[in-house]
């Protein structure tokens, strides 16, 4: 008897946390709220499920607790019930991944007129760069990154010249405007993740992995390491503010570009030496 | 004949089971340390898998003080935190749940379950056992070399794990390889005793749709690990190179610290997929063994035949199958090609159906049953709650798109814990109060079990229910303390106390468990030889503990499935597998249906 009560307080009891709990997703800063949605959809199908298996074997406990004498009914198979539990399953299955795959979908399609940007991510910091007033980024390597070229750039490459790099201070985007975050890391794993913004993805060395979004809501907000990369992983951290586009692009001009860092650091001079030879 | 309802098959002709020659061991090392005899192999392997899962635990525990009460304990830097984790991670999953249903049930189980006399090559068994052992110590060293033991993460990517700012870059991670080496090479020898024996010495009349689903599950399993494990192999043995010898399989151009590292033009990803080939199989290496014997736990303790068998032991071929191809839905933020994401997505919510066929079947074998609320069953019960918990969860994570706001947060690990840590584990203890009767000769201590399940079972979702929502607002996994953010409400951290004081209190509980098994070694009321009154051959020996041999000197003769249970024209409510059909109204008695042991004999 008890047995059954419990099972059917455990039940309950999740579905009434599952509603009263002060912990849920922190309100939603870009446009993947289709993301939050095709959640919800989930947690409707797989909990009726949930809640539907488990006040069954309530009943059954209930139903048929052990008599002395009484035997279990003989039905080792039933055909018709098997195949009914199956197609509802497949039903369910596909009700949860369709509209999960029309949304990755979306995910995996950057807009054509995403701004890019780049993050870079190594133990245990992150840096920024914009492509600048060409709207290109010069091209990098990691074999060119010293103390005066952190970011790695090819001082050869004109598209490069014109970046603006961002060391040290926080990531700024403009509100409304789709962006496609390039990202890569200079040493080992590391992952972009800001929770409001609903997406992440690993920064690899050795590849430029990518996501997009467009941020729908102006504010500063968390930037934190989502893979583990060594003992500084819980102290990598970040902000990104959203602000709107005149004050995003006011706050660029401010920002130093990869010529201005060449001439600071007089690489540019040994540059052109090189060149003269 | 209503007994030949499911199972129309005549009876079949013997499998050509020849009488083996069994080593006889003749003193008592060879009886006892090195030891032939598969059911002292499981015995040696259960308790070395217990002792190295204590350890787990006591890390566990060390965790939770951590993330419960933050800046509290000196002892616990952020180093000692993601090497606990790693080392609680890879003992849980590996040296415990892996070992402990292989090595521990597997040998226990199978030559008695299908009727033979042991395992088909019961020297190479005795040897996969010492080098689990070995793979085992060389485990624990490395907690005492400099550096340590490596905090990568139980997933061990590169090129972090071999580098200097992960803990135990220097000696730890080469241990945890050079370990992980020798578990695959003692599994190997193991796992193609468990495979062979099943296909070559099942007793007369034991055709494969008549085995219990324990033996399909454990099985099953040792197929996908014989596959999976050299995935892990290869990528083991492949990042010790580029540790030691500066090879760069996994490990591109790289500065670090502000130095140009000589590596250049590995992937990193490439170990990902190498890990995860394993990695995936894995879980299912622990769930079916799992699966299998719970099946055995409802329907014995219920008294009911297990309902659907047949589609129950598909659903487990197709699982361990597609096990094989849904491996990169734990790599869809990896930096792989996105568009991967359409095709894993897919493979693995198609997983979903079969596994949730086994969940109905379970609770339909429990539907008109005339059920027991024995010891076992609760764990059954308590194993059905959780796995359909963390079964749905992984729906969230297998649907490519939920997974990018949830990988790699509290969700995640609320999830895993629930399906492959909590369920399996319930399916261990239910097994343990199930078999020990078998394996002592005694019944273990209800009262104590009673407090030990309702503790564990409720103590454990309750530590792992509230976490998955502390994932969806965004709490990382893997972060030694959570500093101040613009997101994470205080109440957060109150959660996290109360999940601690859960975790100590659930980790006490497992003591009264272990205290229960050695006082009723001694105490607990004499078993019997079947005292479930159930069918399958392991309880129908003549000897309780099974001898030397495990039968008399014939092998029993199967003559149908293991689920008779409530056959109307039988006078008992349960028929062993073994009784002739011809005496279903007769008495079962254990010295007729299997006469003295040659041991007995001698
Ligand atoms: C009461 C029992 C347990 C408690 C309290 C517990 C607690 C924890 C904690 C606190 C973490 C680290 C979370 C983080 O910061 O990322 C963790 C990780 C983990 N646990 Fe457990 N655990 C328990 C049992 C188990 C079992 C039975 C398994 C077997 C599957 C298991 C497998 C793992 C794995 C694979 C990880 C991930 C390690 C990593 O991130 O590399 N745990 N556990
Ligand atoms: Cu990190
Ligand atoms: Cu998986």
């Amino acid at each position: 008897m008890y047995v059954a009560v419990i099972l059917i307080l455990v039940a309950v009891g999740t579905v009434v946390f599952h509603f009263m709990s002060p912990w849920w997703w922190t309100p939603i800063a870009s446009n993947w709220g289709f993301i939050d949605n095709t959640i919800i959809i989930t947690f409707w199908i797989t909990g009726v499920v949930f809640v539907a298996v488990i006040l069954f074997t309530a009943y059954c406990v209930l139903r048929y607790r052990y008599q002395e004498g009484r035997r279990a009914e003989y039905e080792p198979e039933n055909k018709k019930l098997e195949w009914w539990l199956t197609g509802l399953t497949g039903v369910g299955v596909a009700g949860m991944l369709i509209p999960g795959l029309f949304v990755w979908n979306q995910f995996v399609n950057v807009p054509a007129e995403a701004a890019e940007i780049e993050v870079v991510g190594q133990q245990w910091n992150w840096s920024f760069r914009y492509p600048g007033k060409d709207g290109v980024m010069g091209t990098s390597n990691v074999r060119l990154i010293n103390d005066d070229n952190p970011f790695g750039l090819n001082p050869d490459d004109p598209n490069g010249r014109d970046d603006v790099l961002v060391d040290g201070d926080d990531l700024h985007l403009p509100l409304g405007a789709p962006v496609k975050v390039l990202l890569r890391s200079i040493d080992v794993l590391h992952d972009f993740y800001v929770p409001q913004f609903r997406a992440k993805m690993d920064m690899v060395p050795g590849l430029v992995t990518y996501f997009w979004l467009t941020p729908t809501r102006p504010g500063t907000f968390d930037i934190l390491c989502f893979e583990l990369c060594g003992i500084g992983h819980h102290a990598m951290r970040g902000s990104v503010v959203v602000e709107a586009k005149e004050d995003f692009e006011g706050w660029l001009g401010e920002q130093e570009t990869f010529a201005q860092a060449m001439r600071r650091t007089g690489t540019d001079k040994a540059l052109a030496l090189r060149a003269q030879q | 004949m209503v007994d030949a309802a499911h199972d129309q098959v005549d009876f079949v002709p013997p499998a050509e089971v020849e009488e083996m020659e069994l080593y006889h061991p003749k003193s008592f090392l060879t009886k006892y340390v090195f030891s032939q005899d598969a059911k002292v192999i499981a015995i040696q392997y259960s308790f070395t898998a217990i002792a190295i899962g204590l350890v787990a635990l006591v890390l566990s525990w060390m965790m939770r003080l951590q993330l419960g009460f933050p800046e509290t304990f000196s002892f616990i830097e952020a180093e000692d935190y993601y090497q606990f984790i790693t080392m609680h991670g890879m003992i849980m999953v590996i040296y415990l749940l892996t070992a402990l249903f292989l090595g521990g049930f597997g040998n226990y189980l199978i030559p008695l379950m299908v009727g033979a006399r042991d395992m088909v090559f019961p020297y190479v068994n005795m040897l996969s056992y010492w080098i689990y052992l070995a793979a085992v110590l060389i485990l624990l060293a490395s907690f005492f070399v400099p550096g340590g033991p490596t905090g990568a993460g139980w997933t061990l990517y590169p090129p972090q794990a071999i580098l200097p700012g992960t803990p135990g870059a220097e000696g730890g991670i080469i241990l945890m390889l050079v370990s992980l080496a020798f578990f695959i090479v003692g599994f190997t020898m193991g796992g193609l005793n468990y495979v062979v024996t099943v296909l070559q010495a099942r007793t007369r009349g034991m055709t494969l749709m008549r085995m219990p689903l324990t033996i399909w599950g454990i099985f099953m399993a040792t197929v996908l690990a014989l596959l999976a494990f050299p995935a892990l192999f290869v990528g083991a043995v492949m990042m010790t190179l580029d540790s030691l010898l500066g090879t760069s399989f996994f490990m591109p151009a790289i500065v670090h610290m502000g130095e140009q590292l000589s590596y250049g033009g590995g992937s990193p990803v490439l170990f990902q997929h190498l890990f995860w080939f394993f990695g995936h199989p894995e879980v299912y290496i622990v769930a079916l063994p799992a699966f299998g014997i719970v099946s055995d736990l409802i329907s014995v303790h219920a008294r009911r035949h297990i309902f659907g068998y047949r589609l129950m032991v598909w659903a487990i071929v197709i699982i361990g199958g597609l096990s094989f191809i849904v491996w990169a839905h734990h790599m869809y933020v990896s930096g792989m090609n996105p568009w991967f994401g359409f095709f894993f997505a897919t493979t693995t919510l198609i997983i979903a159906i079969p596994t949730a066929i086994k969940v109905y079947n379970w609770v339909l074998t429990l539907w008109r049953g005339n059920i027991q609320l024995t010891i076992p069953m609760l764990f059954a019960l308590a194993f059905i709650v959780t796995f359909v918990n963390g079964g749905i969860t992984g729906l969230f994570l297998g649907n490519v798109v939920v997974d990018v706001p949830l990988s790699d947060t509290m969700f995640v690990v609320a999830h895993f814990h629930m399906v492959m840590g909590v369920a399996p584990i319930m399916v261990v203890f239910g097994a343990i109060y199930h078999w020990y009767p078998k394996m002592t000769g005694r019944m273990m201590n209800v009262a104590m079990g009673q407090i030990h399940f309702w503790i564990t079972f409720l103590g454990a979702y309750a530590i792992f229910l509230p976490l998955h929502y502390l994932g969806f607002l965004g709490v990382p996994r893997r972060y030694y303390e959570m500093t101040d953010t613009t997101f994470i409400p205080a109440s957060a951290q109150d959660l996290n106390a109360f999940v601690t004081v859960i975790a100590l209190v659930v980790g006490a509980a497992q003591l009264l468990f272990l205290f229960n098994i050695g006082w009723s070694l001694v105490n607990g009321k004499k078993s019997g030889p079947n005292p479930w009154r159930a069918t399958t051959l392991e309880w129908q020996t003549a000897q309780t503990p099974p001898g030397h041999g495990n039968f008399g000197k014939e092998l029993p003769v199967v003559h149908r499935w293991a689920y008779a249970f409530g056959l109307p024209d039988a006078t008992e409510d349960y028929v062993p597998q073994n009784l002739p059909p011809d005496q279903l109204n007769s008495d079962y008695d254990n010295s007729k249906l299997s006469p003295d042991t040659p041991q007995a004999a001698e």
